[in-house]
């Protein structure tokens, strides 16, 4: 079956979780027996996105219009239906992202879609078309049935270990004519924390919490992050109380993040907290109180006081 | 204003999850129900709006008879009437059918609901019923305001924000801090009881099934570490943990 990998681009580079996706797609390609074509929307070079083919896409369709840059839930989803009337996919597979989510779902509506999100694992095709995906926030997983003739999938961030070879896809640019009502909404200003590691993302996560005792404490933490080349997170009453930006609040209503390594300082491990942090391959935790419940869901775990321990771990991670 | 916020009726956020019937059936036993916690939020930035620029709030819910404590609960919270669809929500394209469908025939100026419900977290809603009605729909919104026939939203992206301006109608996923989350009162409980609630039937079908449902595996035992030798943390996840 012909499949469409919709990937995403930050900074005219291919996201990390879109070659998760690339990857995804050509094995559900090789288990159909089809191919993979790639859909890029924004600014990137050719060479860039030739790296689709390191994971198996065989060409890369490039809609590079400038007027395409800003990323646009609108056009970007008329820029997928045509993509995939172009290719005759019957299999759309995407990193999720709260963007892929937004500009699938269109083009889910468009083409009477079904949509499963979240998946951790290649379909099963013994019997119809099934995928596991993680459902109540990673608390439980679900083997879905999808029934409907075309498929959206949106691949859990981290859940795909990939392989990557020395593959060049073809890159072929893409235009198409769009309506200029798909530009009616303006983006006024766009704020973007610069230079950090981008949270959802990121391989390797410091968080704080409430532990940390106010904004002008933060500076042990982010020197951890920094000795590590880490992104910042935080709990959701340290956005609540603006110590920290919002796009940093992971959890149940926030950024769910599935690191590698999950560094918890001064979280006391709330459920709600827990449910945007537990696909974190480790997790470690360090609070002073022996019985905070975060304890439970850690893999190592200081018991001791953040202002104390986080320098120690930067003199350790600078001596490595 | 004429807003519709659509709600979702999930397991409260600290519910233990299991299932029964050979793993193919969530346990319903023991859980409580609330409003999607997004789908709180939108709920109470649309009362907001309500009461600024006048107009009315209907709640949409897709879900059988269980989920009425929960509608009632918007209703007291401030809306003015609700509509129940009378069918189990299982699918994203089957749940954004039914609230097309409903919009179509009501022309609202605003259709708002959470970016996702937390039990399937699919986050597609709003995009699929936004597609059906040719409108345009955006998510994550987490700001709001509306004047004459124009929004202006913040909507969240990876690592920053994006402010921006649409004309109405619109569809939005919504977020905090788009408001605060609304305790009703009980003059609000007391006149929910007589609002208007409609129950109508569903169409179409669902495009997905659930065939099982299995727990992740238990987590290992926490290693502990003193704090005189926090060091020593490092040097495990280097070699024995091999994240570094
Ligand atoms: C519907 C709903 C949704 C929610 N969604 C989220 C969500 O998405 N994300 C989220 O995070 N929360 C969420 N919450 C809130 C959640 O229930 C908790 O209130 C919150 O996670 C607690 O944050 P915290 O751990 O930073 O603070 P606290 O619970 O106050 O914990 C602070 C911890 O720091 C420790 N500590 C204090 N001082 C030190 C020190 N010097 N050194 C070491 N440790 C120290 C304490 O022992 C304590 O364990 C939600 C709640 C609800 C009801």
């Amino acid at each position: 079956m012909s499949v469409l990998v919709y990937i995403e681009l930050a900074e005219g580079s291919i996201k990390k979780t879109s070659f998760e996706a690339i990857f995804y797609a050509s094995k559900v390609a090789e288990m159909t027996g089809g191919s993979v074509t790639a859909l890029a929307i924004g600014e990137a070079s050719a060479a860039e996105l030739g790296k689709a083919g390191n994971y198996g896409a065989a060409k890369v369709l490039h809609a590079g219009d400038s007027s395409l840059f800003q990323s646009n839930i609108i056009a970007y989803s008329k820029v997928l239906l045509e993509a995939v009337s172009k290719t005759g996919a019957k299999i759309i597979v995407t990193a999720k992202s709260s963007l892929a989510d937004a500009v699938t779902a269109r083009a889910a509506g468009a083409l009477k879609a079904g949509v499963v999100g979240n998946v951790t694992e290649l379909p099963d095709l013994s019997s119809g078309f099934k995928v596991k995906r993680s459902i109540f926030s990673g608390k439980a997983f679900a083997l879905t049935q999808i029934s409907s003739d075309i498929k959206v999938i949106a691949i859990k961030k981290n859940a795909i270990s990939t392989v990557e070879t020395s593959s060049e896809a073809a890159v072929e640019s893409f235009s198409i004519s769009l309506d200029a009502s798909v530009f009616d909404a303006k983006v006024t200003e766009t704020v973007k924390a610069s230079g950090a590691v981008s949270l959802p993302e990121a391989d390797l996560v410091v968080s704080g919490g409430r532990g940390m005792k106010g904004p002008e404490h933060w500076q042990p933490l982010l020197d951890l992050a920094e000795a590590l080349g880490a992104a910042t997170a935080c709990s959701k009453p340290v956005s609540d109380l603006d110590w920290r930006p919002h796009h940093e609040h992971v959890g149940q209503t926030g950024v769910k993040v599935a690191p590698n390594l999950y560094i918890a300082c001064g979280i006391s491990g709330a459920i709600q907290h827990l449910a945007g942090v537990n696909s974190s391959k480790v997790i470690v935790v360090i609070n002073k109180d022996p019985e905070a419940p975060f304890f439970k869901a850690a893999d190592y775990g200081i018991v001791g006081d953040v202002f104390d321990v986080l320098p120690k771990l930067t003199a350790a991670v600078k001596a490595l | 204003m004429k807003i519709l916020v659509c709600i979702s009726s999930v397991p409260d956020t600290t519910s233990k999850i299991s299932f029964t019937d050979g793993d193919t059936q969530f346990n319903k036993t023991g859980i409580q129900y609330i409003i999607g916690p997004y789908d709180d939020y939108a709920l109470a930035r649309a009362v907001e709006l309500k009461e600024s620029l006048g107009g009315t709030v209907t709640v949409l819910n897709v879900g059988l008879a269980d989920a009425e404590p929960q509608i009632r609960k918007a209703l007291a919270i401030g809306a003015d009437d609700a509509i129940r669809v009378d069918v189990e929500p299982t699918d994203s394209y089957f749940v954004a059918e039914q609230i097309a469908r409903i919009a179509k025939a009501e022309n609202y100026d605003l259709i708002l609901m959470g970016r996702e419900t937390t039990d399937y977290n699919s986050g597609v809603v709003h995009g699929i019923v936004g597609e059906l009605l040719g409108v345009a729909s955006f998510s994550p919104v987490m700001e709001l305001s509306i004047e004459g026939n124009h929004a202006k939203m913040t909507r969240e992206i990876e690592g920053g924000k994006e402010k921006l301006e649409a004309s109405l109608p619109l569809v939005l996923g919504c977020q905090e801090p788009i408001a605060e989350w609304k305790i009703p009162n009980m003059r609000g409980i007391m006149t929910a009881r007589t609002k208007p609630l409609k129950v109508v039937a569903p169409s179409g079908e669902s495009l997905t099934s659930i065939d099982k449902y299995n727990l992740p595996p238990a987590k290992g035992a926490v290693k502990m570490i003193p704090a005189e030798d926090a060091g020593q943390l490092i040097r495990l996840l280097q070699t024995e943990a091999k994240v570094l």
